[in-house]
């Protein structure tokens, strides 16, 4: 039971975008561990929220 | 190796299952079209729909990824291949659905089926089925599927690749276009639902505020946590719908929230320009984290809602108005009921979601079938709904909401005479009791569906979840819808900003440069005053704007339909597949046929409510001849105006549509017949590292 509900929240936080900050660091670690420091939270969410807008991501 | 995913071969129990849901499906549809009784029950509707989608998906979608488009397992997706933890990231399948649906699912699903119920619920929901599984399904998988193979392209760039320079551009400008139609129709819609209605235009302004608060608190205070800001934002948008009842019954402060038509088009117009040139992040952002909520939210409730209650159809199943002289748009079931619909059925809107971040987010290519064919079916699902809730209502009363005063007439009194002598009996008692427990003043000609649409989920809702709260009901409905207009329309304004933007700076190179303020001030300005041109007519016009601004966006939407799947043809006959290319040119050849139909009779027709160019030609005799008086005479240039640019646009979109067949046909004839023409421009296959398939290399 507790493992449904885990497995849900988790969905839950992905599709909404809750835990994208960790899923940066994730990326980060295994793609970039090498090169510097990754982004600050405040400083990722500036990044990812301008650019996400500057397609077509919402119909009629 | 290649594995393509070959269906499996059925074994008898999953045969008898689907046999029940072929026959159970069949029967309720039959009920549906042979009911000619007083009522039919709403759960018919759904379980016609359930087994239908269920079919839809289970055999032809199968075919589709087997056979026509061979969806291999093994080929690395874009997202695999760019994986680059920002647009290219391999995705979980549900979550990839999530953000699909909530990219394709708009107002268009809501507001079509409620106009298009003028007819009867028969032919709308009928096409809304068919269309779906057949048309609208199609072209979401394979312009996903198309995209997919092309590092994960957009439709534009596509058309460009495959049809040719030609092509490439008719597609870009047809998008700006129907940008600018979508943006003025839905901003109608809210207008209309706003209008001398102090509960509802103080509860949609209040969204403001609370969106900028949710963007500040995501930005500055807690830093990306996005469920608890929109937690907080959520609890604060029910409140301000309770809180409007109180501003409404206040003597001082109500009034400040009293305004007709031509004035809140103004204020639409003015927050447009505001939203569209302020950064995303105070307002565009979290007022599309509390819309995507609010929109999934609804949308469960009320199919749960619809399901507890089944509550009884009170339509007929087919209207007079078939033959055309129906009060809400003119024109007749063929092809109106298929324009009107829509996005209920075929969307071309979506092929640019689905050629924009879906494809980037796929894992698996064999998941763009539960992507692309499934999410349409759940937004036809809405369509459904949508449909049931306009005809619980009692024909009489949604005839008299939804009907422009310039056709039934201005005082009450006349409406329901009017609406009465076509059979379906109103009184003046009856909608005025209505609109009291609506905590509103009026409810005769509410254009535009959503006042209606509010209606009847308000209905659903306080019968299924408390019967007292009718009015309070009635303007969450009212606030749910204008939430996601309202973003749809930032979003969309942005959207043709950039587009603009790209197409001066070919000419000035300083214009393109998308975040330099000069060029957005003036590009976001001259975006808002295309649409709010529209708009502000929209507003003033005596036969209501909807009746010419929604056949004028259905036609846009069909013509986008239309391009994406010449596209989707050209590939199939490019790649081999033209014994099946069938499977796109049907519904292509469909598309063009009742988009050119359309088109021509909003052109010729003699019939003043139907073509622009009899109804500016009519007003200008008028006019000559001195008939008109007073505002009628002030405002008739103007509307004459207006109807010949409404007309001049229609003709764009007619050759618009043309010019993109023509070349189709001239593409897969050169690439049937050896000569050159542009290659296909698929992705070389790279093997997918994400399957377990160790004897791949």
């Amino acid at each position: 039971m507790i493992s449904v509900w885990r497995r849900f929240w988790s969905i839950v936080r992905e599709l909404t975008g809750d835990d994208a900050y960790e899923r940066y660091l994730t990326h980060w670690q295994e793609h970039h561990a090498g090169d510097g420091a990754p982004l600050e939270r405040a400083a990722f969410f500036r990044e990812e929220q301008g650019r996400k807008w500057e397609g077509v991501r919402r119909c009629c | 190796m290649t594995t393509i995913a070959a269906p499996r071969r059925l074994r008898p129990a999953s045969i008898a299952l689907w046999a029940i849901v072929i026959a159970v499906g069949t029967f309720a549809l039959a009920a549906i079209a042979m009911s000619r009784g007083e009522s039919i029950n709403a759960l018919w509707f759904i379980v016609a729909a359930i087994c239908i989608y269920a079919v839809g998906y289970r055999f032809y979608s199968a075919f589709l990824a087997a056979k026509v488009l061979a969806l291999d397992s093994t080929r690395a997706t874009p997202a695999e291949r760019f994986s680059d933890g920002r647009d290219f990231v391999p995705t979980n399948r549900w979550v990839v659905f999530g953000h699909h649906f909530a990219a394709i699912a708009g107002p268009g699903p809501l507001i079509g089926p409620t106009l298009a119920a003028q007819f009867g619920y028969l032919p709308g929901t009928i096409w809304i089925l068919i269309g779906a599984v057949l048309g609208g399904c199609v072209q979401d998988f394979v312009a996903l599927f198309c995209s997919i193979r092309r590092d994960g392209r957009s439709l534009g760039q596509m058309a460009r690749d495959e049809l040719g320079p030609i092509g490439g551009a008719v597609a870009l400008i047809g998008v700006f276009a129907i940008m600018i139609i979508l943006i003025a129709v839905l901003g109608l819609v809210v207008v209309n639902a706003m209008r001398n209605s102090p509960w509802a235009t103080s509860t949609v302004a209040a969204t403001i505020p609370i969106a900028l608060l949710v963007g500040l608190y995501m930005r500055h205070l807690r830093p990306g946590r996005v469920l608890e800001a929109t937690a907080i934002g959520v609890a604060l948008l029910l409140f301000a719908v309770v809180g409007g009842g109180w501003i409404d019954d206040h003597a001082t402060i109500g009034p400040w929230f009293d305004y007709g038509a031509p004035a809140l088009a103004l204020m639409i117009i003015v927050y447009g320009f505001a939203a569209a040139v302020l950064p995303v992040w105070l307002l565009l952002a979290p007022r599309d984290y509390l819309s995507t909520f609010m929109k999934i939210g609804t949308i469960v409730a009320l199919a749960i809602a619809i399901v507890i209650l089944n509550p009884e159809v009170k339509m007929p199943a087919v209207t007079q108005f078939i033959d055309g002289t129906g009060p809400i748009f003119g024109g007749n079931v063929f092809p109106f009921v298929f324009i009107t619909i829509a996005c209920g059925a075929i969307s071309g809107f979506h092929s640019l979601i689905a050629s924009g971040t879906t494809p980037k987010l796929l894992a698996n290519e064999r998941d763009a079938r539960f992507i692309g064919y499934g999410g349409m079916a759940m937004e036809s699902f809405v369509a459904i709904m949508a449909m049931v809730a306009a005809c619980v209502l009692d024909p009489g009363v949604y005839f008299a909401i939804n009907s422009p005063a310039g056709v039934v007439g201005a005082q009450a009194a006349d409406a329901v005479a009017t609406i009465s002598s076509w059979g379906y009996p109103v009184t003046v008692e009856q909608m005025s009791a209505l609109a009291t427990e609506m905590g509103e003043e009026t409810l005769f000609a509410r254009t535009g569906g959503a006042p209606s649409l509010a209606v009847g989920m308000a209905s659903i809702f306080s019968s299924a979840f408390g019967e007292s709260l009718l009015d309070v009901w009635y303007h969450f409905a009212i606030m749910f819808e204008a939430l996601f207009i309202l973003t749809t329309l930032d979003a969309g304004t942005r959207v043709a900003r950039f587009m603009l933007q790209d197409m001066i700076g070919n000419i000035v190179p300083a214009m393109g440069r998308t975040s330099w303020y000069p060029s957005v001030l003036l590009c976001s300005g001259l975006v808002v005053a295309a649409w709010g041109y529209f708009l502000y007519f929209g507003t003033i016009d005596p036969l209501g704007g909807i009746n010419s601004l929604w056949p004028l966006f259905g036609i846009s939407n069909q013509m986008l339909a239309a391009i994406a799947l010449c596209v989707a043809t050209t590939v199939l006959v490019k790649s081999g597949k033209v014994r099946f290319v069938w499977v796109t040119a049907v519904p292509l050849a469909w598309l063009v046929t009742i988009t050119t139909t359309a088109a021509w009779q909003k052109l010729f027709s003699p019939d003043l409510r139907l073509g622009f160019l009899s109804h500016a030609n009519d007003l200008a005799a008028q006019l000559a001849s001195g008939s008109l008086t007073g505002a009628a005479a002030e405002q008739a240039p103007r509307l004459i105006f207006n109807d010949r640019l409404d007309a001049a646009l229609t003709m764009f979109f007619l050759v618009t549509v043309w010019v993109i067949v023509i070349e189709t046909t001239r593409i897969c004839h050169a690439s049937l017949s050896g000569r050159r023409c542009p290659p296909s421009a698929e992705s070389p296959h790279i093997p997918s590292r994400l399957v377990e398939d160790w004897v791949r290399d």
